[in-house]
């Protein structure tokens, strides 16, 4: 690293890019090797430490107390105190350096505001402004992107071209190659643990991303075009608390059809999660209705909801997707083994689930030693695998999807794709939740757009990115 | 071609939802207006009219609240039904709730009051506040250890082992060094033992923290028990009469009508936890150690990225609650008795429910402990003039009151967020 560079590491998911810069921040220890600041060999055991040599980290998860103000969240650990041994704590210095710090790189925060109650791309303001506090000469941000709108993400990306004006080296760290190219000075590429190359921003995206995955990829969705059936679910005025009891979806309208994807857009946090959890049956629906296939399934068991043929990706596939201790074969029959072939009157048949699941494993591509491996010591991507396929064993009206490709490897998103559309060719009614805005407009056949719990518009999937991105970020366009 | 306009989409909005009529403040008038009612007509007939007097001194002489007890009963009960009437309103929930509890209460005691055995028919407050703090102190200590050890992310079930084992420190060192001030260190470092094994064996062997409580209770439950049978009965002169603090009075807070002689003119144990309670909540919310405290109860992964040492963090503070809890059990031992087996009796966790009805903080577990400390103290006193109440129901209004105020008035409680979370680095 050079001062005043921004250096990009790039690398699917699970290549090993937050392994190392958690090294790097003191994190986790190394097994071997050494790490060198301005040429001398230092030991990072703690992120102490590593504040003292100089380095600072935005984490892809934020490591923000949410209960407290900005200000307090920027000086824990460097606290601004008086009174001697007592150790009052001098609010007025601590709003003064928040304020101090945010007007000379142009990151506008509110010191006394509360962190749970701000927008996640302010909270990643406050990030920054945290470790710049701590006058850091090499800022590591992990994946700083994912939780952005676009409009977001060029602000950022102005900041990190200001931070370099002034001399502070970044390691950004992303899987998204056009960011890449806009900013980066260097770009080194990780696969599997292992530097795979160094390129510099010229370099095409196709090189790019074959340097990534280690072959060539194709990065687009090829669909044909298809003339949507009846309406299959609709969901009317459908308003749902999350869980303090804060209302997350105010009122949502829409309607998917069989044989189209309706693609729901938006920043992480927006209502998605408890509007897909609310037509599941996962959580209590305070007004609306939701109808599937002419029936209202609204205040149905989700184990009803299923059986009335609904195929359902969970975003969070480690705690509400599968049990991590069964092996493959018993996470592909979790929703049918009480049904013969797989159970009768309360006794499993072992025979049947272990062909089922040899099938399955065949057709899915699920990269396991056998079926009897515990899916936890499956990558992410063939534990998603699993997931869809279990979930598109049943005969399907409706498939849910959320968030079906993260921490997914390129060559398993390029399945999930492929089984999404596949679906959608026969005729099955898809509801895909992502807030990769890529994937959704990618698979998407109608774009709704959703902001602070409500479906600020519905658009064709051509629609420009950048008048998407403000929708994402609540700014709607009018005529007139 | 027309101009095109952006807006911005109003940043909450937040859609209307048809709750349905019977809100949770409605739920709770309608059983608060019927409870008043029930009051008014049954505490109105069983009252007599003898005249019940509230004095505000420690007898029957002096400036006094006399009303007749029929005409108390019913008014009093009138009071509570229109205040539950009133929530149907939606409006001043808290407000009203401590009116309709305080009226009900009140009507009770204008039947028991009236219903006394003649020349007893008064309460006399001084007495009863009194009796209220003192009956409040160990839930004090015990709450507030529960607070220092709990905002730092350790659930503290070990609260009622700490007193014990600090009743039983106290009482053993205090004698066998003939010295209170002794048996007070020892109290503390008993207390601090107790800690010391949940702290040990939750943070560094990360064993589950509400077992390792309860293991702990049993423990010093036993282990207390063994030594009172095989020392303290043996020898009760040489193990088991430790010496008494007095009675401290402060100058001027000592004249205060009501408080003065209830508070002021009182131990070493009362006085200390009124400080606690301020030293605590300053230092948990002004400090250095108290921004810290909290970010590792609420997120110790990102004070470990800012350099605070979480782990450490949350020995001191557990060792810390041990001393604060250990201290509140000495007040059983160094102010008015010896130690006898299992002496705390459930109190450790009434101090529990105390946390967690004054939310974590020090001043609500105060104001909690008392709550609790005054259905204590009402028990005894209602004994004392004779109620026809059979003295088992009396013995279990503390209990009660816990029930009905953790389960139903405190509503969703935020408990810190990693509030028994282990952490694990990495």
């Amino acid at each position: 690293m050079e001062p005043g560079e921004i250096h990009a590491l790039l690398g699917e998911n699970g290549a090993g890019k937050s392994t190392l810069m958690n090294v790097l921040y003191g994190l986790l220890q190394p097994d071997e090797g050494e790490i060198l600041v301005d040429d001398e060999p230092v030991q990072i055991r703690s992120p102490r430490d590593a504040i003292n040599a100089g380095i600072g980290m935005v984490h892809q998860h934020f490591m923000l107390v949410p209960v407290f103000t900005v200000a307090e969240n920027v000086m824990l650990g460097a606290e601004k105190v008086r009174g001697g041994i007592a150790g009052f704590l001098d609010h007025r210095r601590a709003r003064r350096e928040v304020e101090e710090v945010s007007t000379r790189y142009g990151l506008r925060v509110d010191p006394d505001a509360v962190v749970e109650d701000l927008p996640v791309g302010i909270q990643q303001r406050v990030e920054i402004v945290k470790a710049l506090t701590r006058e850091v000469d090499l800022l590591i941000l992990d994946e700083p992107t994912a939780v952005l709108t676009p409009q977001e993400t060029d602000e950022l990306l102005a900041v990190m071209r200001s931070l370099k004006e002034s001399g502070k080296s970044i390691v950004f760290i992303t899987h998204k190659l056009g960011e890449v190219k806009a900013i980066a000075d260097r770009i080194t590429v990780i696969r599997r643990g292992r530097t795979v190359g160094t390129a510099t921003p010229d370099a095409s995206r196709d090189e790019l991303a074959a340097l990534m995955v280690g072959r060539s990829v194709s990065l687009t969705v090829t669909k044909l075009a298809k003339e949507p059936g009846p309406p299959m679910l609709q969901v009317e005025g459908l308003v749902v608390d999350d869980e303090r009891g804060h209302q997350a979806v105010a009122g949502v309208d829409l309607e998917v059809r069989a044989g189209e994807v309706l693609g729901i857009a938006g920043v992480q946090g927006n209502g998605q999660t408890e509007l897909v959890e609310a037509i599941m049956g996962l959580r209590p629906v305070l007004a609306g209705t939701v109808t599937l296939d002419g029936q209202r399934i609204e205040g149905w068991s989700a184990k009803k909801v299923l059986r009335a043929g609904v195929g359902y990706v969970p975003e969070d596939r480690s705690v509400d997707g599968l049990v991590k201790e069964f092996t493959v074969a018993e996470n592909l029959v979790l929703d049918i083994y009480d049904r013969p072939p797989f159970g009768s009157r309360g006794v499993l048949k072992p025979d049947a689930i272990a062909a089922s699941a040899k099938e399955r494993i065949a057709q899915f591509d699920v990269r396991t030693s056998s079926h009897e491996s515990a899916v936890s010591t499956l990558s992410g991507g063939n534990q998603q695998k699993v997931i869809v396929a279990r979930e598109m064993s049943r005969p399907l009206k409706l498939f849910i999807a959320a968030q079906p490709t993260r921490g997914v490897d390129v060559g398993s998103i390029e399945f999930i794709h492929s089984r999404i559309v596949h679906e959608r060719d026969v005729d099955t009614a898809v509801l895909l939740v992502s807030s990769e805005l890529d994937e959704v407009i990618g698979l998407a056949d109608r774009i709704a757009v959703m902001y602070r719990g409500r479906i600020l518009a519905v658009v064709p999937p051509d629609t420009p990115r950048e008048e998407i991105g403000l929708l994402m970020a609540g700014v709607v366009q009018e005529e007139g | 071609m027309t101009g095109v306009s952006t807006i911005t989409a109003d940043e909450l909005v937040v859609a209307p939802v048809e709750t349905g009529f019977w809100t949770r403040s409605r739920k709770v008038g309608l059983g608060l207006a019927a409870a008043g009612v029930l009051a008014a007509i049954a505490f109105g007939a069983l009252a007599t009219s003898q005249t019940a007097r509230f004095t505000l001194s420690e007898d029957a002489q002096g400036a006094a609240l006399a009303i007749d007890g029929t005409v108390g009963a019913i008014l009093f009960g009138l009071i509570a039904a229109a205040a539950g009437a009133a929530m149907f309103t939606d409006r001043w929930f808290p407000w009203l709730l401590g009116v309709g509890i305080v009226a009900f209460v009140l009507s009770f005691l204008c039947w028991q009051i009236s219903d006394a055995p003649a020349g007893q028919n008064f309460m006399p407050l001084v007495n009863i506040v009194r009796g209220t703090f003192l009956l409040a102190v160990p839930l004090i200590f015990g709450a507030l250890a529960g607070v220092l050890c709990e905002r730092s992310g350790v659930v503290n079930v070990a609260i009622e082992g700490q007193l014990l084992m600090g009743a039983f420190c106290g009482a053993l060192v205090g004698t066998m060094a003939a010295s209170a001030w002794v048996g007070l260190i020892a109290a503390a470092l008993g207390g601090a033992f107790i800690s010391l094994l949940l702290a040990i064996f939750t943070i560094r062997y990360l064993v589950d923290q509400v077992v390792m409580g309860i293991v702990l209770n049993l423990l010093a439950l036993g282990l207390t028990g063994f030594l009172y049978e095989r020392l303290m009965q043996t020898n009760q002169a040489k193990y088991n009469q430790p010496p008494h603090f007095g009675n401290w009075e402060i100058p001027l807070l000592k004249d205060i009508p009501v408080l003065g002689p209830a508070l002021f003119r009182s131990n070493l144990f009362l006085y200390l936890a009124l400080i606690l309670v301020v030293v605590i909540h300053i230092a948990l919310f002004r400090t250095r150690w108290g921004l810290r405290t909290r970010s590792v109860g609420e997120h110790p992964t990102a004070a470990d990225t800012l350099g605070v040492r979480v782990l450490g963090l949350r020995y001191r503070n557990v060792l810390l609650a041990g001393v604060v809890a250990g201290i509140g059990g000495a007040s059983y031992t160094l102010l008015l008795y010896s130690f006898t087996k299992n002496m705390i009796g459930g109190k450790g966790f009434i101090a529990l429910a105390a946390l967690i009805f004054g939310r974590w903080s020090p001043t609500g577990a105060l104001l909690a402990a008392l709550f609790f400390g005054f259905a204590d103290q009402l028990g005894v006193y209602l004994g004392a003039i004779n109620s026809i109440i059979p003295s088992q129901f009396l013995a279990m209004l503390p209990y009660l009151a816990t029930i009905l105020a953790v389960a139903g008035l405190v509503g969703r409680v935020r408990a810190p967020a990693a509030d028994g979370k282990p952490y694990i680095k990495g």
